[in-house]
C-alpha cells in the first residue's frame, strides 16, 4: 500500500489523553508547529476512571503543572463540581487539593482549548507505525497510510496500546471505555526493540444515581471555602454536589470469595501487573482477609448525567457477580449498573529505557509520557506529558533539557523514580515518595517553578507577573509584620481569648504568628493597617512564618542532597576505569550513564559503597587537575 | 588499573620472622620473578617453601615461606602475596627492594587498608578501626579497634537504623493515606519509640568519652608554681628522668609531653612551666603553652608545697582551676605542714586531694588509682564491650541524638507528623554516615585526611 505525505510538523503527539494534551499544548505554546493525534476525538482528555482530579500527592502535581503553565489546573477549575482540601488536620506538607469533575465538560473544555490553541492541529487518526531514520524518530504513519513527518515524536498512548479488557471470563481486545485499541503500533514498537511490558489497571462499575438510596450513606460535601487549583484563579464560587460514603460488609466479601475462581485476575488470564496502591475489590478481600469492611465513595460523574462512580470498588469479576456483590452494600440494594466494572491490560515501556528528559535511550527524538511509561493516574500522566512536550521542544532547539530534581518538584520525584529506579507496577505518586515534602508544598508550587517556566517561554507573561506580584506582596507583608510591634495591653486580651500565653513586653506580629494558636486571620482585630491579601498570598504567608524553623531544617537536608546531585557525571565516563566498583555496579552504570552522582546513587544495583568509591575517584581526578 | 604495592608488613626492628606484603594485579608476575619454590610451584592459598633470589645478581636473599592469595577473597580484594622472611631487617629490606625493582611501588601508610575500603571489603568504620589498630598505643586501644573492625559498631548502628526505618515507614503510611481507615500512629506510641531509640544512641555515646581517652590518651596537665615537684611527679610516673629537675624556679621552660600507660589506659602527661607572670621571653612562651595545655587537659594535677604557705600564685591557679576536675597533690609532706588539707578541699570542691612525698616516693600508687577512677568515672568498667573511639563517630552520634530530642519535643508538643519525620530522617542519616550507608561528601575529607591518598 502506498503511503503518502500529509503534513510536516515540529512535534507530533500520539494520543490525546491527559499526557498528550499537556505535551501538545506545551509544544505549541513554546512556538512549535504541533500535531496531536487521537484514535477517537471523543477520547480527548477522557477521564476513563474516577471523576476527580487531585488527591494526596496528585494535587501537588496539578499545582506544579499549573505553575509551569500547563492546562490541567485551569481545566479542572472550569469544570469541577466539588472541591476539597484533604489532610487539613495534618501538616502543611500534606495538604492536598482534590476536585470532583464533570467528566463530559472536562473533556469538552480541554478539546476546545486544543482547538483554539495557536500552532496546534488536532486530528483523529490511529498511528500504526513510527518513521525512524538513522536511529531518530521523524514521523508517524496512520492506518489510512497518511504520513506525517516531524522533528520529534511524543508517545502518550495510555491504555490503548494493545489494550485488552477483562470482565470475568470474557476477554476481548479493546481500548478504555469500549473505544478501539491500538494494536499495530504496539507490535511495531516491539519490533524496534523497545523493552515493552504488560501492565493492568481497572475501573469500577457506574450505577444509575436514581437507583441508589443515599439515606443509608454518609454525605460528603465539598469545602465551604473553595481553593482553586490554578494560581491564575482567585475566588471561585460554585454550587457543589456531594459525594456519599458507604461500606462493604461480610456478605459482600462472601460473595466475592465464592467467585474468586471466576475472576480474570485469579484465573491467570491477566499477565499484566496491577497497581498495589489502587487494588480491585477482590484483591482487597483476598489480601486483607481480616478486614471486616472496606469503605467506598459514590461520586457523581457530571451534571448532565445520572451516572455515579463507585470509588474503591474496581473489579474484573463477571457482570452477574458484580451485580450480586454491589447489591449487598447499604444504599446499593436496588442498584442498576449502567457500565460494568472491568480490568484493562495494555502495553507500556520499561521506563528505565528513558532518560531524565523522557527521551528514549535508543531512539533519538522519541519522547514518552504517561501510562505508556508505566505510571497510573491522570495527574502523573499530565505531569510527564508537560515535561515531554517541553523537552521535545528544547531538543529540537538544541537547548539543555529541562530537568527538575527531587528537591524541586513532585514532578522531579515522579520522573526520577520512573526513569532511575524503574517500576514493576503502575506507578502512583504519593507524598511519601518525596523526601523534601515540607518544601515541595502545593501552596508554593508557583514560587518554585513559574520563573523557570517563564524562562523557557512556556508560562505566559501575565502568569509570570502575577507570580512576581504575589511574591512581592508576601515579602512586603512579612516585612511589615516584623516591624509592627504591639504592647501587652493591646495584645493580651486577644491572646487570652485564643488560649495563648500573654506577653510581658512589646512583641512583633511576626513573632506572635509563630505561635500555634495564633493565625494571620485572628490578628486582624488588632491589625487595622493590613493590606488586602489574596487567598494564595495569605496561605503562603502563613506557612512561611509558622514553619520557618522546619523549612530551614529541610533546606539544610536539600543542601546535602544537592552536593551529590551537583557532582555531574559525563555520559562518556568509563566506569570500567574506576577501580573498586563492584561488577554489577559497573555494568549498571555503564549501561545507565547517570547524569550525576546523585542519580547514580538511586540506580538499583549500585550500593552506597560504590558511590563512595566514585566520590573518591572524582575527588582524586579533581585534585590531579588542580 | 591500580598499580601493585608492597611494604614490610611487620613492625620495624628485628624479630623471629618478618613479612613483606604485596597487593595488586602484578603480584603473581612479581612473585614468579623473585621467588624460587622448592617444590612444585606457587598455588593459590598454599604456603610454599622456597627462596627469594635476585636473578640478575644470581644471589639468594633469604629462605622464605610464601603464600599467594588470589582476588577477590583477600584483605584488599586484590591479588595478595605474603613473603615470610627471616626477621632480620637486612633480609626484609633486600626482599622488599627486589619486589619494588620488579614493578611494585612502595605502599603509603595505611594503603592496604585504603584498598580494602575502596574495594568494598571494609565499611568506613571498619577501615577507620584498622588505622586505629596500626596506631594503637596500648593493648586497650587495640582491643577496641579490633571490636570495631569486627563490625560491632556497624552492627549496633545498623540495628538502631532499622528501628528508625520502621518508625519512618509507620509515619509515612499515616501521612499518605488520609482516606483509608488505617490504624493511626498515636503520639504516645511515637514518643515511647523515639525515647527508646534515643536511649540506645545515648548508650553508645556514653562510651565515647572513655573511648576517646582510650584512643587518644587521657590528657593530664601537671600544674603548680615553680619548685613544688612537678617534674619529680612526672619522672615518678614515667620512672625515668626525661624532664630536668633542678631547684632553681623556672627550669622547665617548655611543656613536655610523655605518654604512659596505667593499666592499659594511655595517659598523656604534660608538664607545664607554671602560669606565673614573667618578663622572660622564653619563659613567657612556655607559660602560654602551659595555659593552652591546661585548657585542653581532660584532667589537671595541681601540685602544692605543704612546707610553704599558700601563695598568691597558688591562689591564682586555684582560681584558674575553678570547678574543673583536678587532683591536688600536697607534696613535700616530709618537710612539714604549714596549712591543713581541709583548707584546699574547701577552695576546690570538685577535686581529689592527695598527700605525697615524691622524695620519699609515698602516695604515688594512690595517684594512679585516682586517675583511673576519673577515667572510668566509677561507672564504666574497663573490659566493657564496644566503645566509640572515633571523633567523627561521636560527632555523628551526637547529631543523631539531638535530632531525636527534637523529634521527641515535637511529639510532646503534638506537632504535625511531617515535622517529626524530618528529625527522624536526620537521625537516620547521621547514623548512616558512620557506616558509610548514607553517602555524604563529607566522607571525602575523612578519607583524604585519614588515608594517605596523595595528590
Amino acid at each position: 500500500m502506498a503511503r503518502f505525505l500529509m503534513g510536516e510538523y515540529d512535534v507530533i503527539v500520539v494520543g490525546a489523553g491527559h499526557a498528550g494534551c499537556e505535551a501538545a499544548l506545551a509544544s505549541a505554546r513554546m512556538g512549535k508547529k504541533t500535531l496531536i493525534l487521537s484514535i477517537n476525538l471523543e477520547a480527548v482528555a477522557m477521564m476513563a476512571c474516577n471523576p476527580s482530579i487531585g488527591g494526596t500527592g496528585k494535587g501537588h502535581l496539578v499545582r506544579e503543572i499549573d505553575a509551569l503553565g500547563g492546562e490541567m489546573g485551569i481545566n479542572i477549575d472550569k469544570t469541577f463540581i466539588q472541591s476539597k482540601m484533604l489532610n487539613t488536620a495534618k501538616g502543611p506538607a500534606v495538604h492536598s487539593l482534590r476536585a470532583q469533575a464533570d467528566k463530559n465538560r472536562y473533556h469538552e473544555e480541554m478539546k476546545k482549548t486544543l482547538e483554539e490553541q495557536e500552532n496546534l492541529d488536532l486530528k483523529q487518526g490511529e498511528v500504526v507505525d513510527l518513521i525512524i531514520e538513522d536511529g531518530k524518530a521523524c514521523g508517524v504513519v496512520l492506518k489510512t497510510n497518511s504520513v506525517y513527518r516531524s522533528k520529534a515524536v511524543i508517545l502518550a498512548t495510555g491504555t490503548f496500546l494493545k489494550g485488552k479488557i477483562f470482565i470475568g471470563e470474557s476477554v476481548f481486545d479493546s481500548g478504555p471505555n469500549g473505544l478501539a485499541p491500538s494494536v499495530e503500533l504496539g507490535d511495531n514498537l516491539r519490533k524496534y526493540g523497545l523493552p515493552m511490558r504488560r501492565f493492568k489497571t481497572g475501573t469500577p462499575a457506574r450505577a444509575l444515581g436514581k437507583s441508589l438510596d443515599y439515606t443509608k450513606m454518609t454525605e460528603q460535601p465539598g469545602d465551604e471555602k473553595i481553593v482553586p487549583f490554578s494560581f491564575l484563579n482567585d475566588d471561585l464560587k460554585k454550587n457543589q454536589i456531594s459525594c456519599w460514603l458507604t461500606y462493604t460488609n461480610e456478605e459482600t466479601h462472601t460473595v466475592i470469595r465464592k467467585n474468586f475462581h471466576r475472576s480474570a485476575l485469579f484465573g491467570g488470564q491477566i499477565e499484566g501487573v496491577g497497581p498495589r496502591y489502587c487494588p480491585s475489590i477482590e484483591d482487597k478481600v483476598n489480601r486483607f482477609a481480616d478486614k471486616k469492611r472496606h469503605q467506598l465513595f459514590i461520586e457523581p460523574e457530571g451534571l448532565t448525567t445520572d451516572e455515579m462512580y463507585i470509588q474503591g470498588m474496581s473489579s474484573s469479576l463477571p457482570e452477574d457477580v458484580q451485580e450480586q456483590f454491589y447489591k449487598t452494600i447499604p444504599g446499593l440494594e436496588n442498584l442498576k449498573i449502567v457500565r460494568p466494572a472491568y480490568a484493562i491490560e495494555y502495553d507500556c515501556i520499561d521506563p528505565l529505557d528513558l532518560k531524565l528528559n523522557l527521551e528514549n535511550r535508543s531512539i533519538e527524538n522519541l519522547f514518552c509520557a504517561g501510562q505508556f511509561n508505566g505510571s497510573s493516574g491522570y495527574e502523573e500522566a499530565a505531569a510527564q506529558g508537560l515535561m515531554a512536550g517541553i523537552n521535545a521542544v528544547l531538543k529540537i532547539d538544541k537547548k539543555n533539557p529541562f530537568i527538575l530534581d527531587r528537591s524541586e518538584a513532585y514532578i522531579g520525584v515522579l520522573i526520577d523514580d520512573l526513569v532511575t529506579k524503574g517500576t514493576n507496577e503502575p506507578y502512583r505518586i504519593m507524598t511519601s515518595r518525596a523526601e523534601y515534602r515540607l518544601v515541595l508544598r502545593q501552596d508554593n508550587a508557583d514560587l518554585r517553578l513559574t520563573e523557570r517556566s517563564y524562562g523557557l517561554g512556556l508560562a505566559s507573561k501575565s502568569r509570570y507577573e502575577r507570580f512576581l506580584q504575589k511574591k512581592k506582596i508576601v515579602e512586603l507583608e512579612k516585612d511589615r509584620l516584623t516591624k509592627k510591634m504591639v504592647s501587652p495591653e493591646e495584645i493580651n486580651p486577644l491572646l487570652e481569648e485564643l488560649g495563648s500565653t500573654p506577653v510581658k513586653n512589646k512583641i512583633s506580629l511576626m513573632e506572635l504568628m509563630k505561635r500555634p494558636q495564633v493565625t494571620y486571620e485572628s490578628l486582624k482585630k488588632i491589625d487595622d493597617s493590613r493590606p488586602e491579601l489574596s487567598d494564595h498570598a495569605r496561605a503562603q504567608l502563613e506557612v512561611q512564618i509558622k514553619y520557618e524553623g522546619y523549612i530551614s531544617k529541610q533546606e539544610q537536608q536539600i543542601k546535602r542532597f544537592k552536593k551529590l546531585e551537583d557532582k555531574k557525571l559525563d555520559s562518556s565516563f568509563d566506569y570500567d576505569k574506576v577501580d573498586g566498583l563492584r561488577i554489577e555496579a559497573r555494568q549498571k552504570l555503564n549501561q545507565f550513564k547517570p547524569i550525576s552522582l546523585g542519580q547514580a546513587s538511586r540506580i538499583s544495583g549500585v550500593s552506597p559503597a560504590d558511590i563512595n568509591v566514585l566520590l573518591i575517584h572524582l575527588e582524586k581526578m579533581r585534585r590531579k587537575k588542580s | 588499573m591500580e598499580d601493585t604495592i608492597a611494604a614490610i608488613a611487620t613492625a620495624y626492628g628485628e624479630g623471629g620472622i618478618g613479612i613483606v606484603r604485596v597487593s595488586g594485579p602484578k603480584t603473581f608476575e612479581i612473585l614468579e620473578q623473585v621467588f624460587v619454590p622448592a617444590g612444585d610451584g606457587i598455588s593459590n592459598r598454599k604456603m610454599t617453601y622456597g627462596y627469594i633470589e635476585d636473578r640478575e645478581k644470581e644471589q639468594k636473599i633469604d629462605e622464605v615461606l610464601c603464600v599467594f592469595m588470589k582476588a577477590p577473597h583477600t584483605y584488599t580484594r586484590e591479588d595478595v602475596a605474603e613473603i615470610n622472611c627471616h626477621g632480620s631487617m637486612v633480609a626484609l629490606r633486600k626482599t622488599l627492594e627486589l619486589v619494588l625493582r620488579k614493578g611494585a611501588r612502595l605502599a603509603e601508610p595505611g594503603e592496604f587498608t585504603k584498598r580494602a575500603f575502596l574495594n568494598g571489603r571494609l565499611d568506613l568504620s571498619q577501615a577507620e578501626a584498622v588505622i586505629d589498630m596500626i596506631k594503637a598505643k596500648t593493648d586497650k586501644t587495640f582491643d577496641v579497634a579490633l571490636e570495631q573492625l569486627d563490625g560491632q559498631l556497624s552492627q549496633k548502628v545498623i540495628n538502631i537504623r532499622q528501628l528508625l526505618l520502621d518508625l519512618l515507614v509507620n509515619l509515612t503510611v499515616n501521612i499518605d493515606y488520609p482516606d483509608e481507615d488505617i490504624e493511626e500512629l498515636t503520639y504516645e506510641d511515637l514518643e515511647i519509640q523515639i525515647s527508646q531509640i534515643s536511649d540506645m544512641v545515648e548508650k553508645l555515646l556514653a562510651t565515647a568519652d572513655t573511648g576517646k581517652i582510650i584512643r587518644e590518651g587521657l590528657k593530664v596537665a601537671i600544674i603548680g608554681k615553680p619548685n613544688v615537684g612537678k617534674s619529680s611527679l612526672m619522672n615518678e610516673l614515667l620512672r625515668e628522668t626525661r624532664a630536668i629537675v633542678t631547684e632553681i624556679p623556672g627550669t622547665t621552660r617548655d611543656t613536655i609531653e610523655e605518654i604512659i600507660s596505667i593499666r592499659n589506659i594511655p595517659i598523656r602527661l604534660t608538664d607545664t612551666a607554671g602560669i606565673r607572670e614573667t618578663e622572660d621571653k622564653i619563659e613567657k612562651i612556655g607559660i602560654e603553652k602551659s595555659k593552652k595545655s591546661f585548657n585542653e587537659a581532660d584532667l589537671i594535677i595541681f601540685v602544692m608545697d605543704s612546707s610553704r604557705d599558700i601563695s598568691d600564685e597558688d591562689r591564682e591557679i586555684i582560681q584558674y582551676i575553678g570547678g574543673r576536675r583536678a587532683i591536688v597533690l600536697i607534696n613535700k609532706i616530709d618537710l612539714g605542714r604549714t596549712w591543713k588539707r581541709e583548707d584546699i578541699e574547701e577552695l576546690l570542691p570538685n577535686s581529689s586531694v592527695l598527700e605525697t612525698s615524691l622524695l620519699e616516693k609515698t602516695g604515688i600508687e594512690e595517684i594512679e588509682e585516682v586517675i583511673l577512677d576519673m577515667v572510668y568515672g566509677g561507672k564504666v568498667k574497663q573490659n566493657e564491650s564496644l566503645m566509640v573511639t572515633n571523633v567523627r563517630h561521636k560527632d555523628l552520634l551526637e547529631r543523631a541524638k539531638s535530632s531525636l530530642e527534637d523529634a521527641r519535643n515535637m511529639t510532646l508538643g503534638r506537632e504535625a507528623l511531617d515535622f517529626i519525620e524530618i528529625d527522624i530522617k536526620n537521625a537516620y542519616e547521621s547514623l548512616g554516615e558512620i557506616i558509610g550507608e548514607t553517602v555524604s561528601d563529607d566522607i571525602i575529607n575523612e578519607v583524604f585526611s585519614r588515608f594517605c591518598l596523595g595528590k
